[in-house]
């Protein structure tokens, strides 16, 4: 009778832990997918998700470093990842799993081919910009109406921000983002690694400084859309979102998108799978749902960033594909840059300058 | 035997859950940086036997330490963290000592209910009760809403993101660990030694000074404690309350950890935080062991 019972117990206990591998753990950017997709991969596949979010690639980083993560498919961004594949912290993605690979789309492929040589890591999720988030309203009530509302010198010129600090201003808390637009504001090579060239720009940020609200990667969509700030240099499906927030309450906030005249830095968000993802069974599984164009199409209808899918453009609503702040025109594209992760010994000045025109210290 | 076991638990848990883990954090500190998983060399490879034990001490070096004092930010920042929490301790006794006191001199029956209230916010979570001050303090919110309202400021204050509301949110959140420990005290005091002052010819308010404060002083001290040790390495109340120009030692650890990926010198900033922290850690255990001395 004892051992009937052990035997049973260990049937339970074998059936819990087989339910269990059929989890599929997914760490992805907060606000960045329909959230009906996930209960629609639950019905198709009859795996359990867990949806987990983070704001900041360092964070998704540590824990990539740390090893142990627990996650089966993490989002980092072109850069990030290419530094991590260098670690040995993901897989390579069998393709033969994809069937739906097929409906990327050539033109990002080539470029996120520079992270991530052939592509053998990850597929694009979505890509984007970094531009100005502008309360057109409140900006030209303090900069007069003939305003240049997508120029970098609303934000680096200090004479502009002093205005602009009455109805507060925002900047991303991301070096790797800033301080190349600084570079390409002043006419150097925005992905330049050398030291000296980094340092031309605390001259720039620190002058605009006192007029900075807050750095912060995640809150100016609430701080857009609720009117508490009046611009903010953001990512582009943020401020559309925020843009969109607003709409909805009907504040009589109207928020608008422009990537820089003089060049937006260009980014690419990539899925991937840890090496010790515990279902790597399931996170092929999950990317090959993405991969999906009617999918894919839906997460970029909601969250308002450009894809990586070829297919799915025909599904996608004509104030998505038909928005030039979200699918650049030809010549906008022309203008984007891109930019490679920095060594240590370079990150680590970087960090630093970041801290002092942060703090002052 | 018996004893001997129940003597061990503690100590068991005191190793397991402080020792081993700060032994950890020391040896990370004297690593080297490097970029695999996980991300800092070298790493104790113990199937090589003793010489693997040699290889890897050998490789250990002070030298995260030595950089900490060649670059200011450290010590600015460790300076401010004590600075802020300094300030804060006393901002919270100033708030919390008549509270206390309202509390020990309200009739017996009120009691339980007060000190309920005091209690009841840790009900709800931390995290959520400063993102309501978020919504309470920034430009377009309930506390700037009523002022306009009332008249009594024509254009918004600014107080979320600057160093005021970083000091609104710690003294809010620390609050009850003042009130308790000060409550305690004075709820022991003996009523009639104020009585016995006011025949003697204290005013009332000499009476206070003069009896009361110095009757409570180990809950003052206690409280002070309980509050500033926690502030020095705070790091959530900054990151959401304050400006960027709020320089905590938290942050920076942060900063070293995620945005340097340098687990050597944050672990030992870390270290350095944990060396800061004993000191009055020290001064307190020293303070409780003379307070049970005089009360034998």
């Amino acid at each position: 009778m004892k051992l009937k019972m052990l035997t049973m117990t260990a049937v339970v206990a074998l059936g819990a832990s087989a339910a269990f591998a059929e989890e599929v753990r997914v760490y992805n950017w907060s606000d960045y997918i329909d959230e009906d997709l996930l209960k629609k991969f639950e019905e198709e596949t009859g795996l359990t998700l867990i949806y987990d979010v983070f704001d900041s690639n360092e964070v998704l980083e540590t824990k990539m470093l740390a090893g142990g993560s627990g996650y089966d498919v993490v989002v980092p961004t072109g850069t990030f990842l290419q530094r991590q594949i260098q670690a040995g912290a993901f897989q390579e993605l069998d393709k033969a799993k994809l069937a739906n690979s097929g409906n990327l789309w050539d033109v990002i492929q080539d470029r996120t081919s520079g992270y991530d040589p052939n592509n053998a890591y990850s597929i694009n999720y979505m890509w984007g910009t970094t531009g100005l988030g502008v309360n057109v309203a409140k900006v030209k009530e303090v900069l007069g109406d003939d305003v240049a509302l997508n120029s970098m010198d609303l934000v680096l010129k200090p004479e502009n921000m002093e205005k602009l600090s009455s109805c507060g201003v925002h900047f991303l808390d991301a070096p790797t983002e800033i301080i190349p637009m600084t570079l390409q504001y002043i006419g150097e090579d925005p992905d330049s690694h050398d030291k000296d060239v980094i340092a031309k720009t605390e001259e720039i940020l620190t002058a605009v400084r006192p007029h900075i609200q807050k750095f912060h990667s995640s809150e100016y969509i609430n701080a857009l859309a609720n009117g508490d700030i009046c611009v903010a240099v953001g990512w582009s499906g943020d401020i559309l979102q925020a843009r969109d927030r607003a709409a909805e309450a009907d504040n009589g906030v109207e928020i608008e998108y422009h990537p820089f005249a003089e060049g937006s830095l260009m980014w690419f968000d990539q899925m991937a799978i840890p090496v010790d993802a515990p279902n790597p069974e399931g996170a092929h599984k999950f990317l090959d749902f993405i991969l999906d164009a009617n999918n894919m199409a839906a997460a970029s209808n909601y969250v308002y960033y450009a894809n990586g899918n070829k297919a799915s453009q025909e599904f996608l609503e004509e104030d998505v594909i038909g928005d030039p702040a979200i699918y650049p025109d030809e010549t906008t594209m022309q203008n984007l840059y891109i930019t490679t992760p920095y060594p240590a010994k370079t990150q680590r000045v970087v960090t630093r300058l970041w801290t002092k025109i942060k703090s002052g210290t | 035997m018996r004893r001997a076991l129940l003597i061990a638990v503690p100590y068991v848990w005191l190793l397991a859950l402080f020792l081993v883990p700060f032994f950890i954090v020391l040896k990370i500190s004297l690593s080297d940086t490097e970029l695999a998983i996980p991300p800092y060399t070298p790493t104790l490879d113990l199937s090589q036997g003793w010489a693997g034990i040699k290889g890897f001490f050998s490789q250990l070096d002070f030298e995260n330490y030595v950089w900490l004092t060649e670059d200011d930010l450290y010590w600015k920042a460790y300076l401010s963290s004590v600075k802020i929490a300094l300030i804060s301790t006393f901002l919270t006794l100033i708030v919390g000592y008549p509270i206390a006191y309202g509390m020990a001199r309200a009739p017996e029956e009120w009691r339980p209910t007060l000190m309920m209230l005091v209690i009841l916010p840790f009900w709800t979570s931390f995290l959520i009760r400063v993102y309501a001050w978020m919504g309470i303090l920034s430009n377009e919110g309930y506390l700037n809403q009523i002022l306009l309202w009332t008249g009594i400021i024509s254009t918004p204050l600014t107080i979320l993101n600057t160093q005021s509301a970083v000091y609104i949110g710690i003294v809010y959140t620390y609050l009850p660990f003042m009130i308790l420990p000060v409550y305690s005290a004075l709820e022991r005091m003996d009523g009639s030694l104020i009585e016995a002052a006011e025949d003697l010819g204290c005013s009332r308010f000499q009476a206070f000074w003069l009896v009361t404060v110095p009757l409570s002083k180990p809950g003052i001290i206690a409280g002070c404690f309980l509050v500033m040790i926690p502030v020095i390495g705070e790091f959530v109340i900054p990151s959401l309350l304050g400006g960027s120009g709020t320089l905590m030692i938290g942050k920076v650890l942060w900063e070293e950890f995620f945005s340097n990926r340098d687990w050597p010198v944050a672990s030992a900033v870390a270290v350095v935080l944990l060396l800061i922290l004993v000191i009055p850690i020290v001064l307190f255990q020293r303070n409780q062991q003379k307070q049970t001395e005089a009360d034998q």
